[in-house]
């Protein structure tokens, strides 16, 4: 059997315990990763296995000396491939940055290499996060292991796809509106996005900069909560990053939710919500109250305007985010072109795929003069309206319960012609990113397709605990 | 509003994000927008009187770095990636 | 013929002069080898982000009081997006909708009137890097060196409407932010940059004409200049019938004209939005009473002062407070040696002259208080003599150095003892027997002569005076 079927967490344990090394895990990775990929695509870039086992060998001194002593020193990585990795290709699975290698690393891939994690590659996605299916990719789309018929999910769906495949133990992915929980979700391994300013966002390429968080993908909830705590820093080269004290997120790994209270928003389990995601969800809630947690029907309401604010505010960040690729400084550069203006043109509208133009379009039009107070402050008013419906339901609850998506997931090359329709396929998630909530995607048995199903726990901002704990206790109770 | 999105709206646009539709994916572009921006026309149903702009989520103010120099020469670093560059320099089709 | 009014507001960007940029720990120090100051943030890479300097804000909020602005207790930064190679995210991290300071105002005199130029915003924003075109190539060369320099930008109200105002407004503005120390705001070096939005009215009219925004302006000789054509060349557009164009336009003061700087691939739509990267700025009361109470005594409190302690006219202590530099040092100076017109000559007549020679700015004065105050002391006692003391001066004025040890080493202290001259002034009187006659017979003049043939064959180091008296004896 390949290591790679174990968890993060026993991996590393197996390591410590010089029951294998950190050779014979990344080795292993490597081979899981030959042989998956032709399948599954989740990479854009597996580096050097050379490299690989060099550092492997470096992890493994550092282990015997002692002064390695982290839960997953030695473990092997897949980082999403939107996070600058110094010397490591960069592509955010787009033909623009196709040759960009960075001069320098994320902060929260400096804390895994701080912690010992070999990083093995890098992963699929949709093409700068704006997807949900991780077919934008300049690439190629990612298959879901599940059924290779369809999608991952997005836009982190290599990182999903790769630990659902057993081609890595862990990953890290990147949430704008979604792009963690829904692939998680869709390919039926944990995942979490962390409250805002928690993860430092320095070094992960800005798609909507006031909603992006890193957070990891991972097989269950006790590895989620030991790698967001290596990855939560409070990083100076990141003004939008948090001073908190209280990260040791493991601490929560506790078996309890008695007495906990628990909302379940009425809204998100009407008409558009699939019926047998429904019953999974129901079921799952089922198993909390069973176990002491206090559930509630209530009306969180707003909810159909999550969506169109989310998409004002993301595209119009995304258009400024994505103006630097200009064929300037770095990445591709058309080839032919008689002047400035032509080459910034023909370089963006060949190096970016339709849905990012999309987008960029988009974006431009809603800070465009004389639609900005229309669109954008209006977004940003919705944004308040919504936070202070957030702010009511968390006065009396301590987590909300709901669905990752609506559906499980969808067959390849269903999803991309009409964009509206894929939007709203982000209805329950977009929320989180808006006012900066913690939330975790926990998978709650199969549909009828034999597909996985999520379901998110949503928590106050900086309450990752009650989330983590919840999850916990929820996946303890089910295991078989 | 999604009317908007005329021949000339589009080519404004175009103007601005420095992206060049032909043909088809104008065709294309123009009823994707139109379609993006029914969608979000739904704030319009919001009454947002007298309510606040939320700029950000998490309250935070007075993020500084004191005024000491921390970086050193990193040109070639920096020059790398550049597409095209010359004594150092980086190199743009001339700009007037 | 109708009689128009020029009406000019400006927009006035200043370098700041912090040791590092805006929002990364990257050195603003002038000339260095190009793209030698940069880093992951100021070149634009994709993920890097901002992190504020905090002197900026002090440096913003410093100018703003001293320009009678109210200070924005909440400012933060907005993104402007537009697409150039010379700023590397293209976009500009700037402010427009919180400004930094709002509503100030600038006192200024011309021609004997006093005048009130208000000041609409001052906002804090960085600098683009720097293109140089290749002579005679297809490519422009880009320098990341100045991206991210932070810049303040002072924008007035419409209330100028002469260049002479323009110029006495943008010499109040440069003072006082060098006594901030806040800059050292060089037109010719581009630490200080004017910006000229300018329309004309018919005499009389309470309407604003369209305007223009003049840019390229490096000295205040072609901000006049501009100011004329651009007034002249709008008159003409009136009067012909035609209508003024809302553009941006690049002055060429080698040719003294200007020409449109718009272009079809040009919205000029910056679609401003709040820069999700940086978290508002809250500025307290506390915060601003600690910048006020480091404000140093401006240019017109000087002035006042000197003449009340020391005693200098006006005229001379406005030439002396032009720069906070030369103030210092003749503070410093009369505090060393007491003696205030002295120092005050020194510096207003000498310095000024070898400034103006050597092409340089009173910032650029090397000598110190310290050997000022000794040359006068020297001059005073007698040790050396006047046009020594101006030999000296201008040595000392070249690379500052000890003027005691120098007329030591050089044996430049003069003769003040009378017998040790008396010889020398008997020859003299010996060899120019026909000025002895004129004297004589009442030529009062020849012996003025005759003291120069004194101090020539002393080698300029004998005390006029002594020889004087010894010559009237003698004759």
């Amino acid at each position: 059997m390949s290591l790679m079927k174990y968890t993060a967490i026993e991996l590393g344990k197996m390591i410590a315990s010089g029951e294998i090394s950190a050779v014979e895990a990344a080795g292993d990775c490597l081979e899981a990763i030959r042989k998956n990929e032709p399948d599954i695509n989740a990479f854009v870039t597996v580096c050097d296995e050379q490299s690989v086992l060099k550092k492997a060998e470096e992890v493994q001194k550092k282990i015997n000396s002692g002064e390695l002593l982290s839960p997953i020193a030695g473990v092997p990585v897949a980082i999403k491939d939107n996070m600058c990795t110094a010397d490591i290709l960069t592509t955010c699975s787009s033909r623009i940055l196709s040759n960009f290698i960075p001069p320098y690393t994320a902060t929260a891939v400096e804390c895994l290499e701080s912690a010992g994690a070999v990083i093995v590659g890098k992963t699929n996605m949709d093409e700068f996060a704006m997807g949900s299916t991780t077919e934008t990719s300049f690439y190629g789309a990612t298959k879901n292991p599940h059924d290779k018929t369809r999608v991952p999910g997005g836009s982190s769906g290599g990182s999903a796809a790769a630990v659902a495949a057993g081609e890595v133990t862990f990953a890290l992915g990147s949430d704008t509106g979604g792009s963690i929980r829904q692939p998680a979700s869709h390919c039926g391994v944990v995942g979490i996005k962390p409250t805002y300013g928690t993860v430092s966002r320095y070094g992960l390429v800005a798609y909507g900069s006031s909603l992006d968080q890193i957070g990891p993908i991972a097989k269950d909830v006790s590895d989620c909560a030991a790698i967001l705590e290596i990855i939560s820093s409070y990083d100076t080269k990141d003004s939008t990053s948090f001073k908190r004290d209280d990260t040791d997120f493991t601490t929560a790994l506790k078996n309890d939710v008695n007495g906990l209270k628990i909302g379940i928003p009425g809204d998100y389990f009407g008409t558009g919500l699939d019926s047998e995601v429904k019953k999974a969800l129901l079921d799952a809630a089922d198993v909390l109250k069973s176990r002491g947690a206090e559930l509630e029907y209530f009306d969180l309401s707003l909810t159909e305007f999550a969506v169109p604010a989310y998409y004002i505010i993301a595209s119009a960040e995304a258009s400024s985010n994505l103006s630097r690729f200009d064929g300037v400084k770095y990445g591709y550069r058309t080839g032919e072109y008689e002047n400035l203006h032509q080459m910034y043109k023909k370089t963006r509208s060949e190096g970016f795929g339709t849905e990012v133009k999309r987008r960029i379009m988009l974006g431009s039009f809603v800070l465009s003069s004389g639609y900005y107070d229309a669109y954008y402050l209006k977004a940003l008013k919705a944004k308040n309206l919504i936070k202070q419906a957030f702010d009511k339901a968390f006065g009396k609850y301590d987590l909300i319960i709901g669905p990752v998506s609506p559906s499980t997931a969808p067959e390849l090359g269903t999803s991309l012609d009409d964009p509206v329709k894929m939007y709203l396929g982000d209805i329950y998630t977009v929320a989180a990113n808006l006012i900066g909530l913690p939330a975790i995607s926990v998978p709650c048995g199969r549909d009828s397709k034999g597909l996985p199903v999520g379901m998110m726990l949503t928590g106050k901002c900086f309450d990752e605990k009650t989330v983590i704990r919840a999850a916990y206790t929820y996946e303890q109770e089910t295991q078989i | 509003m999604a009317d908007k999105i005329d021949e000339n709206m589009l080519e404004y646009i175009s103007i601005l994000a420095k992206l060049e539709l032909e043909g088809e994916e104008k065709e294309q572009a123009r009823s994707d927008m139109k379609k993006m921006l029914d969608h979000v026309d739904k704030l319009n149903e919001l009454d947002t009187d007298g309510v606040e702009p939320l700029v950000q989520v998490i309250n935070m103010q007075n993020v500084f770095r004191e005024d000491n120099v921390t970086n050193g020469d990193d040109r070639n670093a920096m020059l790398k990636n550049a597409p095209a560059k010359k004594n150092g320099q980086y190199m743009v089709p001339k700009t007037f | 013929m109708k009689q128009y009014e020029t009406v000019i507001g400006l927009e006035v960007h200043v370098e700041l002069a912090t040791k590092t940029k805006i929002f990364c720990g990257c050195s603003t120090r002038f000339g260095g080898e190009v793209n030698t100051h940069t880093c992951p943030v100021c070149t634009g890479m994709p993920g890097a982000l901002p992190v504020l300097n905090k002197k900026v804000v002090e440096y913003a909020i410093a100018v703003g009081l001293a320009t009678n602005c109210e200070i924005n207790r909440n400012c933060r930064f907005d993104r402007k997006n537009y697409f150039y190679p010379d700023n590397p995210q293209d976009y500009q991290i700037s402010q427009l909708y919180e400004p930094v300071c709002l509503n100030g105002h600038v006192d200024i005199t011309v021609n004997g009137t006093g005048k009130s130029v208000g000041i609409h915003e001052i906002h804090m924003e960085e600098d683009a890097g720097k293109l140089i075109h290749e002579e005679n190539g297809s490519m422009s060369l880009i320098d990341f060196n100045r991206s991210g320099v932070p810049l303040i930008e002072i924008v007035s109200e419409p209330d100028m409407r002469s260049a002479e105002e323009v110029i006495s407004y943008l010499e109040k503005l440069r003072t006082t932010i060098q006594y901030l120390g806040a800059s050292d705001c060089k037109l010719q070096e581009g630490s200080m940059r004017a910006d000229v939005n300018l329309s004309v009215r018919e005499e009389g009219s309470l309407v604003l004409g369209t305007r223009t925004e003049m840019k390229n302006l490096n000295s205040f000789k072609a901000i006049s200049r501009a100011i004329d054509a651009e007034r002249n060349r709008q008159i003409r557009i009136i009067e012909s019938g035609k209508r003024v164009v809302q553009e941006t336009r690049r002055w060429d003061d080698n040719k003294e004209e200007s020409y449109s700087m718009r272009s079809k691939e040009d919205a000029q739509d910056y679609r401003y939005f709040p820069d999700p990267d940086l978290p508002g700025i809250f500025i307290s009361q506390e915060w601003i009473d600690a910048i006020k109470a480091d404000e140093p005594e401006f240019k017109t409190a000087k002035m006042a002062r000197y003449a009340k302690e020391y005693g200098i006219p006006e005229s001379d202590a406005d030439i002396i407070t032009d720069s906070r530099h030369m103030a210092d040092i003749f503070e410093e100076t009369v505090k060393l040696c007491g003696q205030p017109k002295k120092a005050a000559n020194w510096l207003m007549v000498d310095t000024i002259r070898l400034l103006k020679e050597n092409s340089m700015d009173p910032e650029d004065i090397r000598f110190s208080p310290e050997n000022l105050a000794k040359l006068i002391k020297l001059n005073m006692s007698g040790t050396i003599n006047s046009s020594v003391a101006k030999e000296v001066f201008e040595k000392m004025f070249d690379g500052d150095m000890d003027p005691e040890s120098y007329v030591k080493e050089h044996g430049l202290a003069q003769e003040n003892d009378e017998d040790a001259l008396k010889a020398t002034v008997q020859k003299v009187i010996d060899e120019n027997p026909r000025s002895v006659e004129d004297y004589r017979n009442g030529k009062e003049k020849a012996i003025g002569f005759l003291v120069g043939q004194t101090m020539k064959a002393m080698q300029g180091k004998a005390n006029p005076g002594i020889v004087n008296k010894i010559l009237k004896e003698l004759l």
